[in-house]
């Protein structure tokens, strides 16, 4: 069986500058799988590569069998990989109704079919409340919400989150990971990249840890946490 | 056609059907002059329809969409004069050579990543190469000017635009209403949501999968084409073309006035600004001259005193805060 998203040995350099450094890994269908690490460890070079904002320097990455690397993000998009950003960007004058309804128009011409769609994802995000609201109004949260329901729009296989997690407070976690995880269970594959280890710890199937920008543990959040590597370079003493 | 105004409220679709009527039997009353003012007002209410698709609904910002208005004109010009050709014909020339011209400028800018101010420079500059290369061109007249035959027309001739000044009238408000309903239709469109996501956040857009530049094209070149029919007008109401003027930045800046003033990315701003600008320039240039007074350079006066004044009290322009005030947003 083919993994959905598989990376090998993928690198980024910038100049001289080893940002991510000879990766690889395999997230298989219907797992959440997050990637931590202490900041600058490469996390979001990592990610850019997969969505196609950053061509790998070298590696493959592949999705569903076939090479996505060096592709737009665009692209990358239409194939199936929805991203968000981790400082999140709504489209300020449009309301949040629009705001999905541009991710679901991806998938038809049909303004009436793509209408239909933005309701469907407002509700599964809590967002139906807020729909004629400008999104430049909303509040952080929010804002959060309608960047993955913006993302889920475009019907993707696999959602990319870049700390989607960051800036909520543990109430406003929580409720996220309950929507990340009422969306798995609906079959969606979910890469996060997350700082914020309650969610890490509550979501993912696997963790991959980086440390400047080597992967340095794979496994399950359990026994990632438990290796003295990763104690000592990210978590530091107070997490044991 | 129910669904183009659906979430419109009632007493709105009434007041749009109460103007269009008002601008249908104007010429019952109207006489030459006012009918003349009316025409230019609805002149800038289309141009300002066309540029406002590039800077309004996708965020390019033009500043030289004299370029389009001047290809349009002196295409459907020289076929006129040389060949005979009338310019509903011209205008199947005309229309894709500005949409070449608009193809080519948008390619070389979104291809190479040339945008804001950049952009806007760029258009500038090629409107400014026209400017200067129709000088040189002697089968258009160069910059002696090229004129259209004109005579004492008893008769309206459509099919050839020559005419009074009512047939012009009637054109260019059929004009105007159609660019009203294009745009709105192509607002509410796949590719309207897409430039409006391109006009608030570029990488978010691409993220979401549209091929930004792609529709960056769309964008020039529908809007240079639409911009290309009212330079056919305008070369056929005036009957001479002056490379000097034609191109010249200040008709590219006069043409996005109306836009900005009215609100920029609304449907009913270009319309609002061109009928404020050029309605009340005109009533202050008729007013000074009644009162005995000749003062050069009056109207631009009024033009910067009217875009102080709404980019510092309403500066999303006079369209939304007068919808607000007229209970007409959309409802969904």
């Amino acid at each position: 069986m083919t993994a959905l998203l598989s990376i090998a040995g993928v690198s980024k350099r910038f100049r001289g500058l080893v940002a991510v450094d000879r990766v690889s890994c395999e997230v298989e269908k219907g797992e959440i799988f997050a990637v931590i690490g202490p900041n600058g460890a490469g996390k979001t070079t990592l990610f850019s590569t997969i969505a196609g904002s950053l061509e790998p320097t070298e590696g493959e990455i592949r999705f569903l069998g076939e090479r996505i690397d060096g592709l737009r993000p665009d692209e990358v998009c239409r194939r199936g990989v929805a991203r968000t950003f981790q400082i999140v960007r709504p489209f300020p004058a449009l309301t949040v109704e629009d705001n999905i309804m541009v991710g679901a128009l991806l998938r038809t011409a049909d303004t009436a079919k793509a209408a239909a769609t933005a309701q469907d994802v407002m509700r599964r995000l809590d967002l139906f409340d807020k729909r004629d609201r400008e999104a430049k109004s909303l509040t952080l949260p929010d804002r959060k919400r309608l960047e993955v329901a913006r993302a889920l729009a475009t019907a993707p296989q696999l959602l990319l989150l870049d700390e989607v997690m960051a800036g909520l407070r543990p109430t406003e976690t929580d409720r996220m990971v309950a929507i990340l995880r009422e969306l798995n269970a609906q079959g969606l594959t979910i890469l996060l990249i997350e700082h914020v280890m309650r969610a890490v710890m509550a979501l993912a199937n696997r963790v991959l840890v980086l440390h400047h920008g080597a992967a340095i543990a794979l496994g399950t959040p359990e026994v990632v946490t438990r290796e003295p590597a990763v104690v000592q370079s990210y978590l530091g003493a107070e997490a044991l | 056609m129910t669904r183009l105004f659906a979430g419109t409220p009632t007493h709105g679709l009434v007041l749009l059907v109460l103007l269009l009527a008002a601008l249908v039997a104007a010429p019952l009353i109207a006489n030459d002059y006012l009918l003349t003012i009316l025409i230019l007002i609805l002149y800038f209410a289309y141009a300002g329809q066309a540029w406002n698709i590039m800077m309004g609904f996708a965020g390019q910002l033009s500043l030289g969409h004299a370029l389009y208005v001047g290809l349009g004109a002196y295409t459907a010009s020289a076929l006129y004069v040389h060949f005979g050709v009338a310019p509903w014909l011209g205008l199947l020339v005309a229309v894709p050579v500005a949409m070449l011209a608009g193809a080519v400028i948008g390619f070389l800018a979104f291809r190479f990543g040339v945008a804001g101010v950049y952009f806007a420079i760029l258009t500038i500059a090629f409107a400014e190469f026209a400017r200067i290369g129709f000088d040189h061109i002697s089968y258009v007249g160069g910059s002696a000017g090229f004129f259209l035959p004109v005579a004492q027309y008893t008769q309206n001739d459509l099919w050839n635009l020559r005419g009074r000044p009512v047939m012009f009238y009637y054109v260019i408000l059929a004009l105007a209403a159609l660019a009203f309903m294009l745009c709105h239709l192509l607002l509410r469109s796949r590719m309207g949501y897409f430039w409006q996501a391109i006009r608030e956040d570029e990488e978010a857009a691409r993220a979401l999968g549209i091929d930004t530049f792609r529709y960056k094209m769309y964008a020039v070149v529908i809007s240079a084409g639409m911009t290309a029919v009212a330079g056919v007008f305008f070369a056929f109401f005036y009957n001479n073309l002056f490379p000097e003027q034609v191109f010249h930045i200040s008709r590219s800046i006069e043409l996005i006035l109306a836009p900005i003033i009215g609100g920029v990315g609304t449907l009913f701003g270009p319309i609002v600004g061109a009928f404020l600008l050029t309605g009340l320039s005109e009533a202050v240039t008729e007013t000074l001259h009644a009162l005995g007074f000749e003062i050069p350079g009056a109207k631009q006066v009024f033009y910067g005193i009217c875009l102080l004044v709404v980019v510092m009290a309403l500066p999303d322009g006079i369209w939304p805060w007068l919808a607000r005030r007229l209970g007409l947003e959309r409802r969904s």
